[in-house]
C-alpha cells in the first residue's frame, strides 16, 4: 500500500467504493487508467479498491459474494453489484457546496439558462439534503455599470473578439485607454474581473468590471498569445511580489481596521490599540493616496522618501485653501 | 485494520440494502465478517460502525418487524439511499464542472468533489470529459476565516454556538451566544446572522472578527429559524450604504479626479486648468477622507463643514 492510501480513513474509502461500483456499472466497461484519473488515485490504489469490493462476503444465512467484477486486460466490468449499483444520495454538505456555487454563478450577468436548469435538477435530486443550502448565500458586488459590461464581455469571449476599454486606475487616479484580448471572467472576493491580454502592457492583466468606464467590442479577432499564462486563481488573485516595495505604516486605534482591508505582510501590536503593518506594492502612489485619506490614523513610517512625499502632497493640497 | 473495517462497513451496507425485514444487531453480526464473539466488544464496535455510516449520510433506519419484537432492527430503504435519476445536457454538465471548482481549496471543496463523483457515478454524461473547452468564467469562493467550518455545521445542524467577537475599533473581545440562521458571503466577506441570546435581538457578525474557536452550545435541531428570516437581507441591511443626499461643489484639476467625475452631477470648466464639479455624497467624514486622498488635484468649494473636514484631515497628515 502506498503512503497516500494509508492516510485515507475507512469512512473516506467506503465513500469512494460506493461511488466506484456505480461508476463502472453505469459505463458497463471502463478502463483502469480512466477510472483511476476520475477518482484521483493511482491504478494500484484502484486495483486495491476493486479487490476489496470483490472480497466482500456475507456468511449468513448462507455464504455468498454479493459483488462480482473483473479487471482483466485493463478493462473493468462489474457483472453483479446487487444493491449498490446506484450511487448514494448527496449529503447536505455535498448538495450545498454545489448549489451555493451555482446560485453564485447565476448572479453573474450573461451566465445563461444552463445554470438555472441545473439548479432545478440538483434540487430535485438532492431532496431534503438541499434544504441546508438555503442557509448559505453569496452575493457579489453589483456595480452600476456591471450588468451591461459583464454581459457584453461574455459575448466578446464567446465570439473571440478584441475589446477596447477605458479603464479607471484609482491608485493613480487615471483613466487609461487600452485594447484587450479577453481570456475569461473571474469572480473572486465578491467582485467580477476580466482577465485578458493587454496589448498596451504586453502582458496578462486583471480588470475590475466596476472600474470599466467604457467598453467597445471591436470588429477584430482576439489573439491571445499562446504563452499568455492564466493566473492560478486558487493562490489568490493578488499576490504581492518580492520585487514590490515594502511600506511600513503605523495605524492608530481608529485606523487599525485597515489591517483587515489590505493584505498586510506583517502586523504587530504597538499597544493602546495601535498597529504597525507592512504592505507591499508595485506602485507607491496608492499608498500615498491611502496616507492622505487616513491622515493621523495611517502614518507612513518607511521608506522615508514615501513618508516625505505624503507630507509634500498634503502641504500642496492645503496651499489651495490659503 | 482500516481495510478490514472498510470491508465490514461495506458488507453492512450491502446486507441492509438487500433486506426488507429489519435485521437485529446479532443477525448483522452473524452475516458480516470481522465482529468479535464477545458481546460487549461487539456492541461497542457496532455502535461506532453505525455512527460512521450515519456520518457518511447512509440512511440507517431502525424499527421492529412486528409490535411484539423486543429488539430494534436495522435496514436501509433503497429509495432513501439511492441518488435519483439525473440527466444533464452538455451545457449543464459544463456548468457543473465550473461549480465544482468554485470552492477549490476552501472549506467545502471536499464536499463539492464528493458530489461531483457521485454524479459521475450516476452516469451523468459529459462530466468525464476534462478536455471540454475552458468555460469563459471562473468563480471562486475562499473561506480563509477559521470560523466558517464550525458555523456552517452549526447552521446545517441547527445548533446554537458561542464565540468571542471583536467589534471594529475595539481591542477587547466579547463572548456571544448565537442561534445562527445562516452564513452569507456579501461582497467578498463572510457574515453570520442569527439571534443573539444575551441581547435577545437579531445580530450580524463578520467572520473575520471572530476570535478563537466557535463552540457548539446545544444539541442538533435546537435552533428554530424564523419563517420570515431572510439572512441575505439582514446582512445587506447591516452593511448598507447611506443615501447620497448632500451636495458638494469641488474644483478638480483638468485631467484628474476621474474617480469623482464618474459620479458627478455636473462638470463645467472653471479658471485655468480647473473644472467646477457638482457631486452628491452621503456622509461628511467619509467623503472628506475620500476627497483628501486626491491631494492637490481637488479643492472643496463647499459646503463649509466638508471643506473644514478635508483641511483637518490634511493637517492631520502634517501633524
Amino acid at each position: 500500500m502506498t503512503q497516500q492510501a494509508r492516510m485515507v480513513t475507512s469512512a473516506e474509502r467506503l465513500r469512494r467504493l460506493l461511488a466506484l461500483v456505480p461508476y463502472v456499472v453505469s459505463r458497463k466497461v471502463v478502463g483502469l487508467a480512466e477510472t483511476a484519473t476520475a477518482f484521483g488515485m493511482s491504478e494500484r490504489e484502484l486495483v486495491d479498491d476493486l479487490n476489496l469490493v470483490w472480497c466482500v462476503e456475507l456468511k449468513a444465512p448462507e455464504p455468498y459474494c454479493p459483488i462480482d467484477l473483473s479487471y482483466e486486460g485493463g478493462e473493468i466490468v462489474v457483472s453483479q453489484a446487487e444493491s449498490i449499483a446506484r450511487p448514494l444520495r448527496l449529503a447536505a454538505d455535498e448538495a450545498s457546496a454545489l448549489l451555493v456555487a451555482l446560485r453564485m454563478l447565476a448572479e453573474v450577468p450573461g451566465s445563461g439558462s444552463a445554470v438555472v436548469r441545473l439548479i432545478a435538477k440538483l434540487e430535485a435530486a438532492a431532496g431534503a439534503a438541499a434544504g441546508a443550502s438555503a442557509q448559505v448565500a453569496v452575493q457579489i458586488f453589483d456595480p452600476p455599470n456591471g450588468h451591461g459590461v459583464a454581459a457584453r464581455l461574455r459575448a466578446a469571449l464567446d465570439d473571440g473578439r478584441r475589446v477596447h476599454l477605458r479603464y479607471y486606475v484609482p491608485g493613480r487616479d487615471e483613466a487609461t485607454e487600452r485594447d484587450v484580448d479577453p481570456m475569461r471572467l473571474l469572480v473572486a472576493e465578491g467582485r467580477t474581473y476580466l482577465e485578458g491580454w493587454c496589448l498596451r502592457a504586453e502582458g496578462v492583466r486583471l480588470f475590475r468590471l466596476d472600474r470599466v468606464l467604457d467598453l467597445e467590442v471591436l470588429d477584430v479577432a482576439a489573439q491571445v498569445p499562446a504563452d499568455a499564462e492564466q493566473r492560478d486563481v486558487d493562490q489568490g488573485l493578488f499576490r504581492p511580489s518580492v520585487s514590490d516595495e515594502a511600506v511600513e505604516l503605523e495605524l492608530s486605534a481608529n485606523g487599525r481596521w485597515l489591517a483587515e482591508y489590505y493584505p498586510c505582510e506583517s502586523v504587530a501590536e504597538l499597544g493602546d490599540g495601535r498597529l504597525s503593518v507592512v504592505l507591499r506594492t508595485p506602485d507607491t502612489r496608492w499608498v500615498r493616496r491611502l496616507a492622505l485619506r487616513y491622515g493621523e490614523d495611517a502614518r507612513v513610517v518607511a521608506p522615508p522618501a514615501v513618508a516625505e512625499a505624503v507630507r509634500a502632497d498634503a502641504a500642496a493640497a492645503l496651499a489651495l485653501y490659503d | 485494520m482500516s481495510k478490514r473495517r472498510t470491508e465490514r462497513l461495506l458488507s453492512i451496507v450491502v446486507l441492509l440494502l438487500s433486506t426488507r425485514r429489519y435485521l437485529t444487531a446479532e443477525e448483522i453480526r452473524d452475516a458480516v465478517h470481522g465482529y468479535p464473539e464477545q458481546y460487549d466488544a461487539f456492541k461497542r464496535m457496532f455502535e461506532r460502525d453505525k455512527e460512521e455510516l450515519r456520518d457518511l449520510g447512509i440512511p440507517l433506519e431502525t424499527g421492529q418487524n412486528n409490535p411484539f419484537d423486543e429488539e430494534t432492527g436495522y435496514r436501509i430503504k433503497k429509495q432513501d439511499y439511492e441518488l435519483p435519476e439525473i440527466r444533464l445536457e452538455a451545457d449543464e454538465a459544463a456548468v457543473l464542472g465550473i461549480a465544482a471548482r468554485v470552492w477549490q481549496s476552501a472549506e467545502l471543496a471536499g464536499a463539492a468533489a464528493g458530489a461531483l463523483l457521485k454524479l459521475k457515478a450516476a452516469g451523468a454524461p459529459g462530466l468525464d470529459d476534462d478536455q471540454q473547452p475552458r468555460p469563459g468564467i471562473e468563480p471562486r469562493l475562499a473561506t480563509a476565516e477559521p470560523a466558517f467550518g464550525p458555523l456552517w455545521e452549526a447552521v446545517r445542524d441547527r445548533r446554537p454556538v458561542t464565540f468571542n467577537h471583536k467589534a471594529p475599533g475595539r481591542s477587547d473581545a466579547t463572548k456571544r451566544e448565537l442561534e445562527p440562521w445562516g452564513v452569507v458571503n456579501y461582497r467578498g466577506r463572510w457574515y453570520v446572522a442569527g439571534h443573539d441570546r444575551a441581547r435577545n435581538a437579531t445580530r450580524v457578525f463578520r467572520l473575520s472578527r471572530i476570535e478563537g474557536p466557535v463552540k457548539m452550545a446545544g444539541p442538533a435541531g435546537s435552533v428554530t429559524v424564523p419563517q420570515d428570516a431572510d439572512v441575505r437581507a439582514l446582512v445587506k441591511d447591516w452593511d448598507v450604504s447611506p443615501p447620497r443626499d448632500h451636495e458638494a461643489v469641488l474644483n478638480i484639476r483638468v485631467g484628474a479626479g476621474h474617480g469623482l467625475r464618474r459620479y458627478a452631477k455636473a462638470v463645467v470648466p472653471a479658471d485655468d486648468g480647473w473644472d467646477r464639479v457638482t457631486v452628491e455624497f452621503a456622509d461628511v467624514p467619509w467623503y472628506a477622507d475620500h476627497l483628501a486622498s486626491f491631494g492637490a488635484d481637488v479643492m472643496v468649494v463647499g459646503p463649509p463643514d466638508l471643506r473644514e473636514a478635508v483641511i483637518r484631515r490634511l493637517k492631520g497628515v502634517l501633524a
